[in-house]
């Protein structure tokens, strides 16, 4: 037997460990250490209910388990052999108390559909693949239906694009297959683009088949035979395996001429792009797959009436494709099930930032965001104070505590100033300056920027300047007007989605901290104390001891101050390093 | 044709399916202003990449504005191009796109030609608020073009004349965000590129990032020096524009006018290119026939078709772009370089002048003539028969910084020898022409007889691409023309590929030929400007009393005094040049 | 080989899961383990290749009967490298922050003595099966 105990960090901050010793204790005074061992675990993802233990093999869960509980837990379950009742998990709905993992219902909120292979298969041995299910959706609807059949199952199962736009899948479909012409392409865009998001690389890595099979389904109903991956050339280990995965299923007749003897044709060919940001866009990674600059152009005419070499083209990223068999093996209606109102499935995010647990997630659509970074992610590193969630990538807004709540879906991200975007998800705390944030967030948008339309061109790089003038103590209160005022032209009146959308999380930062851009601006003060230029080291001579080690350690000769008596600090000439801070040992330097 | 009908600030308007906002717009005389957009109507040439934003429009029920220059007119669409919103939007475009260009207003080239400029006073934008850093990038100098691209505003006209109307290639985007620029591939210099100089670029360029190299200083300084002789010549098509710099109507007339403001400016010596432009059909013609009649009689190794080569850029694109052709076009020089040769030869002999002490210099409406006159193979000892060419542009900067009333000046002839010349000589200046000066010499020395008619209508037009043939007695000779060089380059593959069945071709880079040159008086998109000029030019031809350039008798007198005739040793010490492969130039010097 | 229908497709599937239940219930089962090695860009760069070498060669030392292959990204980046080691019989169990000395912990005490050591990390989602 053995008794598991959480040893996320969350409930270790409730004493997880001790929790642990004594439950040791406990099995040593009886004599069982040889048949009961005590182990500890990683985050449960239980977190609000924590500290968690469980016992197995007979899966017995205990919640909110306090250090004195130890010995009744043995008492009980060890020697009488019968749950301990009172720390059973109460179901919420109908205040049971439940025993197993198996019928909490909000234990394992994740629910994995993209990356159902991702951790399960060798990515490259096809066969696996296949013992999992994998090419019997396009071996059934090659056998079975009709292109119309398999479009009408798409639009049902509600399934909408995971790249971040959130259009409909099954009517991108449609509109290609009603664009008349021999000549049509199917396209995947595994040009992941947003800092920290790496979802499509793990689904690519670990579950390549899935989108080729994905992209055969597409051609199929759409009437192309050919195939295209727009891969960034930065994924070296994607698009080995991705390599590793076409040539399997050419040699079993599963991609090329007469798949499953069905007539149908098709195949696949990468494209490797140079990893700009901004390719990700459909008409921008079209032209740079067609060897030009990768330049976003207007729309209409949309790739489903002229994309790649004008032909009718249809785009979907990587996830979305990795959804598609899944679809059809299990039917459109097992498929809305799982989700919100309006957007059915799961989301893949990279979630990242301040929390314990960061990683790659898949939750179904409608979670709240208190799920996902306390339970999921197991809460605040450290134990800080939550302050925002950035979602949405550089296009996307910061969240804050009014949002937790929220189920989570295209539609609500939107409404709550931010977006889905491809999953990025960084989580801040009290110690992350909001000014900086969105000037981070512009710094890439800036790098990443085509140049070719003057808003994004000169109008980002203009909002840039005003940031780093306010994270600098020189900007003034009108700044906070033309950031505003700029930002919302931006908006209105560039290109493409990145310039439009480029503002984002200057207008959310502005929404709700305004009061942290105000104390820059007013006050010249970085309230999260991240902006050097408004920081100051001082020595408390209180607490100085003279010992000389900051007067030993600074770089620049800015301290001064006689043996055993308080040290000085000359602003003029402190660069605010910060090592004085770090190396004195009485707390004398205070940062204000 | 499907119509729709839209509402364009509270106006209904009907309007062909398929038209932008912008052009429905101008159907009801509403203007809306745009900055990187440009249409040469009739033309084929369009830059709309809707980069500049400043065409921005409201249409209701849509998140964002909408750019006028690209977005499509549809049914029932209620578009505001005036509202608060639009122009807020505008004024704030126009703000960053000033924030990010130079303040040399004052001694910009461009300074009242600039659209820029006029933006901004249309806008009433008097402040800027969005202040920042300005994106630099090193000023590059060649022959005939300087690229400052602190001016440049990415609106990628050039690029696309350079691409798409020219397929020379050599301009495009680089580099992301703030640091974009348009430049050569790897960042060369254009000398280091196979850019032709046609200066098409610099004819579209909205602002001065583009512009020619100022020849004005230097021509100053040779018309300061009393030990000089400066002699000048004027090409056929800058008398079609010239005249537009001071405010006359486009297509007039002002050979006269430019012959005594010349005069007036100090040159010693007033003198035609069209003078020139006579000699070059007495040999490119005669090359023609003797081409054409070794071909009758069944020679193998002859070249046909044989192509013009008067335009310089012309030469250039062949160089790099088809070297394994350079045999193909004429050897005849230009008529500006034969002008020059002449000059200082033939014309310096008989004033007893020292060529050192001879300045040549032309007025062109081009600026890969810039170019062309110093190229090496057209310099005797280091001293180059051309030494200097102005734009008519920049001769129009010099006449009114010599405080020369232009439009009351007298109409005034040229001086003889080298300013007599024949119509055939004028309509060098537009596309066709050249090709039917060649017509009218070439069947009267081919069929012994004359002319059954003078205008060769069905050579003439502003098509991209024409072809005729002309009944010389009996002989059919197909006739091709092409104007903009990616034009030339579909006849050019056509002749690779053995498609080609003409016998001549006459190849002019500009669209519209010289009339449409990179160095002629802004034509700010307008085509029909063009078209006026080329107007300008037929009429000048008709009102000529002598058409055909073997009648020119000044040009008989050079033969008889001087060359012998068309073809001969001296001509073609002279008159003849021959053509570099330049497609391996650059790989070699890398 | 072609694939050449749905019959071959549930063919090469049903002998995929044969393979897998030859391995649990063949005689020598209780030696015959499986371990998967999380081999993603996060998993590589964190020395998830090391890990499999070393815990290859461990295995054969230890004269151990097991199958060690790859996968993709399981998702925990916070703990990698990760692995899962299944043990004949017995649910599949994921440890993270695998050094080689936690390598050998494993081996050693949960492979051979099948004793659970610290560092498990338990299965936050559900799959499409459940």
């Amino acid at each position: 037997m053995h008794i598991l105990v959480c040893g996320g960090t969350g409930c270790r901050a409730s004493q997880a460990e001790l929790i642990s010793e004594n439950l040791k204790t406990e099995i040593e005074n009886r004599g069982l250490e040889n048949e009961i061992k005590v182990v500890s675990t990683g985050c449960f993802g239980f977190c609000e209910k924590g500290p968690v233990v469980k016992v197995v093999p007979d899966d017995t869960f205990y919640t909110e388990v306090r250090p004195s509980d130890a010995k009744d837990i043995i008492e009980e379950h060890v020697i009488k052999g019968r749950p301990l009742k009172r720390l059973l998990y109460k179901n919420p709905k109908n205040e049971n108390k439940v025993t197993s993992t198996a019928h909490i219902d909000f234990y394992k909120k994740q629910v994995r559909i993209a990356l159902r292979n991702c951790g399960f298969i060798d990515p490259e041995n096809v066969d696996e693949y296949i013992g999992r299910d994998g090419y019997a959706a396009l071996g059934k609807i090659l056998a079975e239906k009709s292109p119309e059949e398999v479009i009408a199952i798409i639009k049902d199962s509600e399934l909408r694009g995971r790249g971040g736009g959130g259009f409909p899948t099954g009517l991108k479909w449609e509109i290609t297959r009603n664009v008349e012409n021999k000549e049509k392409y199917v396209v995947c865009n595994a040009d992941e683009g947003d800092p920290g998001a790496f979802m499509d690389r793990s689904i690519l890595e670990g579950d390549p088949h899935s989108v080729i099979e994905a992209m055969a389904i597409c051609g199929f109903c759409i009437g192309a035979d050919k195939g295209l991956v727009y891969i960034r050339a930065e994924y070296p280990l994607a698009i080995e395996r991705l390599k590793i995965a076409i040539k399997q299923a050419r040699e079993y007749g599963l991609l090329g001429d007469n798949i499953l003897e069905s007539g149908f044709k098709f195949d696949i060919e990468l494209r490797y792009g140079a990893g700009a940001f901004f390719s990700g866009e459909e008409t921008a990674l079209i032209h740079s797959m067609e060897g030009f600059r990768g330049e976003p152009t207007f729309k209409p005419p949309f790739p489903s009436v002229s994309g790649y070499k004008g032909k009718p083209t249809n785009v979907n990223n990587v996830e979305t494709f990795a959804n598609i068999p899944v679809i059809i093996n299990k039917g459109a209606e097992w498929f809305n099930a799982i989700g919100s109102e309006k957007s059915k499935g799961t989301k893949v995010f990279a979630l990242a930032g301040k929390v314990n647990n960061v990683g790659l997630i898949e939750v179904p659509m409608g979670i709240t965001l208190r799920e996902i970074i306390f339970d999921i992610g197991g809460g605040i590193r450290g134990g800080k104070k939550f302050k925002a969630v950035q979602t949405g990538g550089p296009s996307g807004g910061c969240l804050t505590e009014k949002d937790l709540d929220i189920p989570i879906d295209y539609d609500n991200l939107i409404k709550a100033g931010s977006m889905m975007g491809s999953g990025g998800m960084i989580v801040l705390d009290e110690d992350d300056c909001m000014v900086s944030i969105a000037k981070f967030y512009l710094e890439f948008t800036l790098d990443e920027s085509c140049g070719k339309c003057t808003p994004c061109r000169i109008g980002n790089k203009r909002l840039f300047e005003i940031l780093e003038k306010i994270t600098e103590g020189k900007g003034t209160e009108e700044d906070l007007e033309r950031l505003r005022l700029l930002s919302n032209v931006i908006k209105d009146t560039s290109l493409c989605g990145l310039g439009q959308t480029s503002p984002n999380p200057i207008l959310s930062t502005l929404d709700n901290f305004y009061d942290e851009y105000k104390a820059h601006v007013v006050d010249g003060k970085c309230p999260a104390g991240q902006c050097k230029s408004l920081l100051k080291y001082e020595i408390d001579s209180e607490a100085c001891t003279g010992c000389t080690l900051c007067f030993r350690n600074c770089p620049v000769g800015a301290i001064s101050g006689e043996r055993k008596s308080p040290h000085y600090i000359d602003q003029s000439l402190c660069i605010k390093c910060g090592v004085c801070y770090d190396k004195c040992k009485f707390k004398a330097i205070n940062i204000v | 044709m499907d119509k729709i009908k839209l509402t364009i600030d509270n106006k209904e308007v009907e309007v062909a399916k398929g038209t932008t906002i912008l052009d429905a717009a101008k159907t009801i005389g509403v203007h809306i202003p745009t900055l990187c957009h440009m249409k040469l109507d009739d033309m084929g040439i369009e830059n709309k990449p809707g980069g500049c934003r400043v065409c921005v429009v409201e249409v209701e029920g849509r998140r964002n504005l909408a750019p006028a220059c690209v977005t499509e007119a549809n049914n029932g669409m209620q578009v505001n191009t005036h509202n608060m919103r639009v122009i807020n939007a505008r004024r704030t475009v126009t703000e960053l796109i000033i924030s990010d260009h130079p303040f040399e207003c004052l001694t910009c080239a461009k300074a009242g030609e600039c659209e820029l400029q006029d933006l901004a006073h249309a806008m009433g934008i008097r402040e800027i608020h969005f202040e920042g850093e300005k994106s630099t990038y090193r000023e590059d100098t060649s022959p005939a073009i300087i690229r400052d691209l602190d001016k440049c505003i990415m609106c990628r006209r050039c690029e696309m004349m350079c691409n798409e109307v020219q397929t020379v290639g050599v301009l495009s985007a680089i580099n992301r965000g703030f640091n974009a620029v348009v430049s050569p591939a790897f960042e060369q210099n254009l000398d280091h590129s196979a850019c032709t100089y046609c200066g098409q670029c610099v004819a579209v360029c909205p602002t001065g990032a583009l512009t020619e190299v100022d020849h004005t200083p230097a021509v100053i300084r040779a018309l300061s020096d009393p030990t000089k002789t400066v002699v000048v010549q004027t090409a056929p098509a800058v008398r079609a524009a010239l005249g537009e710099e001071f405010g006359l109507e486009a297509g007039t007339l002002v050979t006269g006018k430019m012959a005594a403001a010349l005069r007036r400016l100090g040159f010693d010596f007033v003198f035609d290119t069209d003078f020139a432009a006579d000699l070059t059909i007495m040999e490119e013609g005669t090359e023609l026939l003797d081409r054409l009649t070794r071909f009758l009689e069944g020679d193998k190794e002859v070249k046909l078709p044989m192509l013009t080569s008067c335009c310089p850029a012309w030469v250039k694109f062949f160089e790099h772009q088809f070297p394994d052709m350079k045999d193909i076009p004429s050897s005849a020089k230009s008529p500006q370089q034969m002008f020059g040769a002449i000059a200082k030869t033939y014309f310096a002999d008989k004033q007893k002048i020292d060529r050192k002490d001879l300045v040549v210099v032309s007025i062109m409406p081009c600026v890969a003539k810039k170019y062309e006159c110093g190229r090496e193979e057209f310099a005797v000892d280091g001293n180059p028969d051309v030494d200097f060419a102005l734009t008519t542009r920049e001769l129009a900067a010099l006449i009114k910084l010599s405080n020369i009333e232009f439009n009351a000046l007298p109409d005034e002839d040229f001086d003889k020898p080298m300013g007599e010349s024949t119509g055939a000589g004028v309509i060098f200046g537009t596309t066709g022409g050249v090709i039917e000066a060649a017509v009218r010499t070439a069947y009267e020395l081919h069929t012994k007889k004359e002319l059954p008619k003078i205008n060769y209508t069905e050579l003439r037009g502003m098509e991209g691409v024409r072809e005729a043939t002309i009944d010389f007695d009996g002989l059919p000779i197909r006739i091709g023309i092409a104007h903009g060089l990616g034009n030339a380059r579909t006849l050019l593959e056509d002749i690779q590929s053995g498609k080609s069945h003409y016998h001549a071709i006459e190849i002019m880079s500009c669209p519209g030929g010289c009339i449409g040159g990179g160095g002629q008086p802004y034509h700010h998109s307008d085509s029909s400007i063009l078209k006026k000029r080329q107007k300008a030019i037929y009429s000048e031809d008709e009102r000529k009393t002598i058409r055909k350039s073997h009648e020119n008798t000044y040009i008989i007198k050079l033969y008889e005094e001087f060359l012998e005739k068309p073809m001969s040793e001296k001509a073609h010490q002279l008159l003849h040049t021959s053509y570099f492969d330049r497609s391996t130039q650059f790989e070699q010097e890398d | 080989m072609k694939v050449k229908s749905l019959a071959d497709l549930r063919k090469i599937k049903d002998e995929v899961h044969e393979k897998i239940k030859l391995r649990e219930q063949s005689e020598n089962a209780e030696q015959i383990v499986q371990i998967k090695v999380a081999m993603a860009t996060c998993g590589i760069a964190s020395g998830a290749k090391e890990i499999m070498s070393y815990i290859i060669d461990e295995l054969d030392y230890s004269g151990i009967d097991g199958v060690v292959t790859q996968t993709g990204c399981m998702g925990y980046c916070y703990a990698e490298p990760t692995i899962e080691v299944k043990l004949p019989g017995k649910a599949p169990v994921v440890y993270g922050f695998v050094t080689k000395g936690k390598a050998k912990e494993i081996i050693e005490r949960y492979i051979i003595k099948g004793e659970l050591v610290d560092g498990v990390i338990p299965v936050t989602y559900r799959t499409i099966d459940e």
